[in-house]
Order: structure tokens, then C-alpha cells, then sequence
């Protein structure tokens, strides 16, 4: 599953710089052109995607930064779904 | 843009009427509000209760939800017929003391001011989005706006975190005249063959420093929004540098608006940004 949660987050990423090389590990946050609309992108595609609505205290840039982080915080939540949503 | 401005007074600690044409609209605009506290730390903002914020925001459909308001913050669409009609309405609606702020990009104040009674106390800012997290704002006196209106409107947009920057009475005011010729020719370079759209912003960001591209705004304001902005500076101008570029006209003609219809220079369906012009 957390495999499968990495490429479609890789897929995404990969989609948005198609002119960049990306690796589970890497920092997109480094790259220098990420910026915050596209922080916000991602939270909004992660919580479309896997059904999740990311808890308030989750919603930190370090866990957006590698597609692996992404992909435990998505773990995190299919385990114990937000009860508010917020 | 009326969502970020009522966003922006409510986190700042002012009571809001918010106003617009259905109850529908309302509800989404209070869902979006919720949405933007929620995400506001994470985009660098404060931490925001969103609760705390929609208790200071009540709202109404029609201008006499607006009976009682100090100051009327209007954010209809730029379209002359569209302002024209709500000042009449809202001229009608509120106590003669309250002070109308026109949030426009292009349409001249004095214009507005002309259709009302009370043109004294019409003043313009121009908004930039997203209104909570910009720091600045045009402000516009008209011909006739008195002091007193311009030092009520400053005070309250110093309230609301906002530095205001004064811009004469002219279409397009600084911001506009600028931006909206640097979309239009770096779509003409599109529409020429010059460079993709991913080479003219990528010229803006990587050697300007810009954050983002001309393209990529164009395709977050909406391209629709973009042409009819150039269609309103060139109308008032009559001045060729602002002739829109066809590739403009012919991508809001497509349905490519950008971000939000899902294309515009960008393709934005399928989790995938492509270029498309």
C-alpha cells in the first residue's frame, strides 16, 4: 500500500515538473520552485486521492517533503482516521 | 475575492456582513472560509480558529443585510454594468455615513462615484489575492473622495495587516497596467512560437527571481479574467500596447481558463501539469 501511495504521489510531482527527476527520498521542498501554492496542491491531492482529511497537527511542510513522508502520513491516517476533519 | 477580504477582517477581529446573490453561495463561501483558517499555518499564515473567525461573519443575500455597515467592501465581478447597478442598489441600502470601498483592478473610481449620491465617500482598493496573506494594497482616492473617507479606509486596512500604497485615479492603476502587459506579451511569445509556455516562465523565474511565472498567473487569475481586464484597459485607453493577444481571446473562447477550469496554459486535469499552449 505505502508503496502504491509513493508512486502516485511520485506520478503527481512528477506530472506538476515534468522537466525534474524525482526519488522517493529526495526533498522536493530543495528544489528551490516548489512553492506555497504547490504545498497546497499536494495536501489537497493526498486528501482527494486516499480519502483523508489530514489532522491540523499533521499539517507540517515536513510532512510533505519526501514522497516517502507523504506516504506514512497517509499511513498514519488510514490507521486512525481523523475524527473532525480538523 | 470577497471570501479572502471577509476572511481577512473576521481574523483581524471585525464583525463582517456577508453579502451575495444565494444562500448557496454563502454556504460554500463560509465552507471555503473554514477550508483557508484550517490550511492558513501550513501556508505560512497564522494559526487561525476557524470557528472563532465564522463567529464574527453573519450573512444576508440582497444590500439590506447591509443596513447598518460602517464601511461596504464591494467585490462584484469588472463588469461596468454589473458595479453600476449594485451602487445604485447599495446607495439605496445603507446610511448616508457609510463609506463605499470599490475593490477594483481597472474600473475608475470617479466612475463609480458618479452613480451615487454620496460621492465623497467612494474610494477604491485594489486587492491582490490571496487577500489574507498579501501585505499590501492599491488605494484610490476619486476626484471626489474626501479625506475623512481616505483616513476611515486607511485606518481600517492598517487594522486588517495591510499597507497602503497611493495610486491615482486611473485605469488599470500601477499594478495592472504593469502585470496585464507582461501576461499579454508573454502570451503573444507563446502565440508567435517564441518559447512554450514552461520557457517563458521559467525566463521569469529563474532569471527575474519571480515566483511565478507571467503564464502561471495568468492561469490562477483565470485567463477569461486576464483578456477582460486588457479588454477594459484598451477600451479606456484606446491604446494598441494593450491589445490583447488572439491566443487570449481564443482560449477563453476554448474554455481554457486556467486553474479553474482545469486547462489554460497549463493542464491541471489528471494530476498532471502539461503544457497546452
Amino acid at each position: 500500500m505505502s508503496q502504491n501511495v509513493e508512486e502516485q504521489v511520485l506520478d503527481f510531482v512528477r506530472g506538476r515538473f515534468p522537466q525534474e527527476r524525482f526519488d522517493a527520498d529526495q526533498d522536493i521542498f530543495q528544489l528551490g520552485f516548489v512553492n506555497s501554492l504547490f504545498a497546497l496542491e499536494l495536501v489537497m491531492f493526498i486528501e482527494k486521492t486516499f480519502a483523508i482529511t489530514i489532522r491540523g497537527e499533521e499539517l507540517q511542510i515536513d510532512n510533505f517533503r519526501t514522497a516517502t513522508a507523504m506516504a506514512a502520513l497517509v499511513a498514519r491516517h488510514q490507521q486512525a482516521p481523523a475524527a473532525s476533519g480538523a | 475575492m470577497g471570501v479572502g477580504v471577509a476572511q481577512n477582517l473576521a481574523q483581524t477581529g471585525h464583525d463582517v456582513v456577508l453579502v451575495d446573490l444565494s444562500e448557496q453561495i454563502l454556504a460554500d463561501a463560509l465552507a471555503t472560509i473554514r477550508q483557508n483558517c484550517r490550511m492558513s499555518r501550513f501556508m505560512g499564515g497564522p494559526a487561525l480558529d476557524a470557528d472563532e473567525v465564522l463567529s464574527r461573519i453573519s450573512t444576508g443575500v440582497g444590500a439590506d443585510a447591509l443596513a447598518k455597515a460602517d464601511i461596504v467592501i464591494e467585490n462584484v465581478p469588472e463588469d461596468w454594468e454589473t458595479k453600476r447597478a449594485v451602487y445604485l442598489e447599495l446607495d439605496k441600502a445603507c446610511a448616508p455615513e457609510t463609506v463605499f470601498v470599490v475593490n477594483t483592478s481597472a474600473i475608475p473610481i470617479t466612475k463609480v462615484a458618479a452613480v451615487t449620491g454620496r460621492p465623497a465617500q467612494i474610494i477604491g482598493v485594489h486587492f491582490m489575492n490571496p487577500v489574507p496573506s498579501k501585505p499590501a494594497v492599491e488605494l484610490i482616492p476619486g476626484f471626489h473622495t474626501s479625506a475623512e473617507t481616505i483616513e476611515r479606509t486607511r485606518a481600517l486596512l492598517t487594522a486588517m495587516g495591510k499597507k497602503a500604497i497611493d495610486v491615482k485615479d486611473a485605469c488599470g492603476f500601477i499594478s495592472n497596467r504593469v502585470s496585464h502587459v507582461f501576461m499579454n506579451e508573454a502570451a503573444a511569445l507563446v502565440y508567435e512560437g517564441v518559447g512554450t509556455a514552461e520557457a517563458v516562465d521559467e525566463v521569469f523565474r529563474s532569471c527575474f527571481g519571480h515566483p511565478m511565472g507571467p503564464l502561471e498567473t495568468a492561469d490562477l487569475i483565470g485567463v477569461d479574467t486576464v483578456l477582460h481586464s486588457l479588454d477594459v484597459i484598451h477600451e479606456h485607453y484606446q491604446d494598441p500596447k494593450y491589445r490583447p493577444c488572439p491566443l487570449l481571446r481564443q482560449m477563453t473562447d476554448a474554455g481554457l481558463h486556467g486553474r479553474k477550469s482545469g486547462r489554460g496554459f497549463y493542464d491541471y486535469t489528471n494530476s498532471n501539469r502539461a503544457t497546452v499552449a
